[in-house]
């Protein structure tokens, strides 16, 4: 069964199971390798999309679920203002170490203060503790997305 | 330079090197020179291209290429390496482009290692000489070619920028110019590297240079590789270790859509398919019987009643000062306590995987590997191949901490692919990374002190028993029952203690793989000896600091740390009820640190680290920002294993799968970091792991001063914590 996804405002057509979570869709089908394989279980936050703006673990996202919603992926989050102000500031405060879990972390950022333009620690911890880092990168994350915030 | 060019210059067989060398650094002697001499500048006529050594080429466009010994795993060497190299090449980092080293043992074999891999901490202290002098040579012949071509004393001539200048005429020529005349040079045999006030990089906050392509999703991890027509598998391998698979029945799993493959291994079954949905699809339709084997029944509690009983004898002597046995029945307190931590699992964000294309002659392989010869050579034993017929590729680590050291997961890749037509990445389930890692070694130790009247300590006997991963992984390293590394952090302590002795008993769990885990022996030993020093203090009810200041007076580097991390932290100032304060002090992989952690215990027993303090001496350093993020890392990775981290086994069966039962600090629960850095000019010591092993200790007397608990053994229980109301 062919489904058609809309992928940063392009179209694909993907001969899968129904079922087959978006996040293989993309990597191994798409070859949209940027959004990362941590869990397949929603627990680490490593292969977050945003569809239609939303933050979501494509990992237990069925393709299928997707219908005409528009996903976005790290591949495309610089293109949107806060996507962009996220990825700056992550640059500015030097964030990264092994990185592997940073793109899941910017789409988890972005959708942050998409939302609320002025998140408060908690509302940081809030929206940011379903992404594990295994380098513990916390505190320059939440420096990051304040810098972000107040770009 | 190519690989056949290297090698028909190198002399030693490299085993005999590797553990020649390893036992010389182990021993405590210097960084031990490799590759740099061994590499001939060559190729300048037919290419145009610069090639003083195995680490730089220039090429007649400009292009600096600076090929990496060791690898990124988030530890910042991609950065601090390509400083030591620019520093003396006189480039700027905003000029180069790095390269993954090929394998190659005889051009990339870390000095420290004997092998070319990238682990104990040692990458900058291995490199700190060596890729000075290589940058340093480079310029040197840069400057000989242009100072021929203005036919001037090369003196006349500086390097700055990338380019050469002659300084009283004013004229300039960049390095690409100069690739081709610079070939020529004679290779020189002394070079002098730059005093330390030229500096220009060394020293700075730098930009990483991986970070850019991280931050956009670009960056290329091993499991992101994608050759033609790659095929996409995941495993399953016996839950038992040592265990076999008995039957399959894969009609289900071959009538899964996209699934091509079933492939059944001795001990193992994996799935192939068009991509990883199908593929655990299939493998979740597989009907599988495995025989269990010979640990079928074991559990955690019988490997600990083994180590246990091995630290009722006498170990190898590890260190042996004075005479404890003497001075401890005249003390006037004597304190004995029993220390226990768990095994741990690395738990990479990256989940293990390989891609392995398999040809009838040949083999390539991409992954992404802190010890890429080890992974060459394992896939050319398994096929049968001679080395040369193996390609590796290697890539940027989603996380190493050790595990990538082992090329367990390379083999099982090409003992897959051999069945497979064409390309196919093996990619491991989150649950298989757990529970088929190689594990941080159960830990048993049992300590005696006694003190004297003024309660110092004047008699101290440690015997701590585990598995030895340096025998298994450099067998020539362990010796006389013991291995350099197991005992790192419970032998040469900071503190001077006049009778002292500590044994080491090895025992292996059996069946259960033990490997290296970020900060490696000392993530054992640091916890142990400084917990128990806590308790001695306590004993002789003194202030935890200001007793081992007491102890430090032979001792200024790791004095002053303390000190400074006391008096940042505000030692002994007030905090609230169920709050206290931890110190901990360690002077490994050649630094020195101190920190001093605050927690705070709920009434429910749980335990919140909310801030932690470091003052650290490692010498000279190289990316001042790399050493606060570096800190910062090392401690959440250990305050995750002081809060949750242990595997268990029951039924010969990890017991934990995913990070719901394998827990990791999340950032509602990560504390403040600060750290302040004591740069005293000393040769550079080790910093990708020191943060680890210390905290451990910092955040378990925090909780003995918050609550008066001692907690002897990890992860920290929360119900011994719980208060009843």
């Amino acid at each position: 069964m062919a489904v058609t996804i809309n992928v940063n405002g392009a179209a694909h057509s993907v001969d899968v199971d129904g079922d087959t979570p978006l996040l293989w869709v993309l990597r191994d089908v798409l070859g949209m390798t940027g959004t990362k394989f941590g869990c397949g279980m929603a627990l680490c936050g490593a292969c977050t999309v945003h569809i239609d703006g939303a933050p979501t673990r494509s990992c237990v996202t069925p393709v299928d679920s997707v219908g005409a919603s528009k996903i976005t992926t790290i591949e495309a989050i610089g293109k949107t203002d806060a996507g962009a102000r996220v990825q700056k500031a992550w640059l500015d405060r030097e964030v990264v170490q092994c990185g592997y879990c940073q793109s899941g972390q910017i789409m988890s950022a972005a959708a942050l203060l998409a939302s609320n333009p002025r998140p408060t620690d908690t509302d940081i911890d809030d929206a940011m503790s379903g992404n594990i880092c295994r380098c513990g990168t916390y505190v320059r994350i939440r420096q990051a997305i304040k810098q972000a915030a107040n770009a | 330079m190519t690989t056949t060019e290297a090698r028909a210059v190198a002399a030693d067989p490299p085993a005999h090197l590797s553990r020649r060398k390893f036992l010389a650094s182990a021993a405590g002697g210097g960084a031990f020179m490799l590759g740099l001499r061994l590499s001939v500048a060559h190729g300048g006529e037919s290419t145009g291209t610069f090639t003083p050594n195995a680490f730089i080429r220039i090429g007649g466009d400009g292009q600096i290429v600076l090929t990496m010994p060791y690898v990124e795993m988030g530890q910042g060497t991609y950065t601090s390496i390509p400083m030591l190299i620019a520093e003396e090449l006189e480039v700027g980092l905003d000029q180069v482009r790095l390269e993954h080293a090929p394998p190659n043992e005889k051009l990339y074999a870390n000095p420290m290692l004997g092998e070319q891999a990238t682990g104990n901490s040692n990458a900058i202290r291995g490199a700190w000489k060596p890729l000075r002098e290589a940058g340093a040579i480079a310029r040197t012949m840069l400057i000989a070619a242009a100072a021929k071509q203005w036919n001037v004393e090369p003196a006349s001539c500086r390097a700055e920028n990338g380019e050469v200048l002659h300084t009283s005429s004013g004229r300039r020529i960049k390095y690409g110019a100069l690739a081709a005349d610079a070939a020529r040079m004679a290779v020189p045999a002394n070079v002098a590297v730059k005093d330390r006030k030229d500096f220009r990089l060394i020293g700075t906050p730098a930009k990483r240079l991986d970070t850019p392509a991280k931050v956009n999703g670009t960056a290329i991890y091993g499991i992101d590789v994608r050759p033609q027509g790659v095929k996409i598998a995941t495993l399953a391998q016996s839950p038992v270790f040592g265990g076999h698979l008995k039957s399959v029945n894969d009609t289900a799993a071959l009538a899964v859509k996209g699934v091509r493959q079933v492939v059944k291994l001795e001990d193992a079954v994996a799935v192939v398919a068009d991509h990883m949905g199908a593929a655990k699809k299939g493998l979740e339709a597989l009907v599988v019987e495995w025989d269990d084997g010979p640990y079928a029944k074991l559990s955690t509690a019988d490997v600990a009643a083994e180590l246990e009983k091995a630290t009722l004898g006498s170990g190898a002597v590890a260190q042996n000062i004075g005479d404890a046995d003497r001075a401890m029945p005249g003390t006037a307190t004597k304190i004995d306590a029993i220390y226990q931590m768990p095994f741990l699992a690395h738990a990479a964000m990256e989940p293990m995987n390989c891609t392995v294309h398999v040809r009838k002659d040949g083999c390539e392989i991409w992954v992404g590997t802190q010890a890429i010869v080890r992974c060459q050579a394992g896939a050319a034993k398994t096929l049968g191949l001679p080395l040369d017929n193996v390609v590796v590729h290697n890539h940027l680590l989603g996380g190493g901490f050790g595990r990538r050291l082992e090329e367990d997961g390379v083999i099982r890749a090409v003992q897959i692919a051999r069945h497979v037509d064409g390309p196919v990445k093996i990619v491991w389930t989150r649950e298989e990374d757990i529970r088929h890692d190689m594990y941080r070694p159960y830990w048993f130790d049992r300590l005696s002190a006694g003190l004297d009247e003024k309660g110092r300590p004047v008699a101290w006997v440690h015997r701590f028993a585990g598995s030895s991963v340096i025998a298994r992984y450099i067998p020539a390293a362990f010796k006389d029952g013991l291995d350099p590394d197991s005992t790192e952090g419970a032998i040469d302590l900071t503190y001077g203690l006049p009778n002292f002795r500590a044994e080491f008993s090895r025992v292996e769990p059996p069946g259960i793989p033990t490997a290296f885990w970020r900060s490696v022996g000392p993530s054992h030993t640091v916890f142990v000896v400084e917990s128990f020093m806590d308790e001695l203090a306590a004993a002789a009810k003194q202030d935890p600091v200001t007793y081992r200041l007491a102890l430090l007076d032979k001792n200024p580097r790791a004095k002053a740390v303390l000190a400074l991390a006391a008096q940042k932290a505000g030692w002994g100032g007030a905090l609230p009820t169920g709050s206290g304060r931890g110190v901990a002090l360690q002077h490994v992989f050649g630094s020195y640190m101190a920190y001093v952690a605050e927690v705070e215990v709920a009434k429910n027993g749980t335990v919140r680290v909310r801030r932690v303090v470091c003052a650290l001496d490692c010498g000279t350093v190289i990316n001042s920002d790399t050493v606060k993020a570096q800190v910062e890392s090392g401690a959440m990775f250990g305050i995750t294993a002081a809060l949750y981290g242990e595997i268990t086994l029951k039924d010969g069966r990890v017991e934990q799968g995913n990070f719901d039962t394998y827990q990791i600090l999340r950032m509602n629960e990560a504390p403040a970091v600060e750290v302040h850095v004591i740069n005293n000019g000393d040769a550079p010591g080790g910093l990708g792991e020191a943060g680890t092993s210390l905290i451990v200790p910092a955040v378990a007397n925090a909780i003995f001063a918050a609550t008066g608990k001692r907690l002897r053994k990890m992860p920290i229980d929360q119900a011994v914590l719980k208060q009843i109301t």
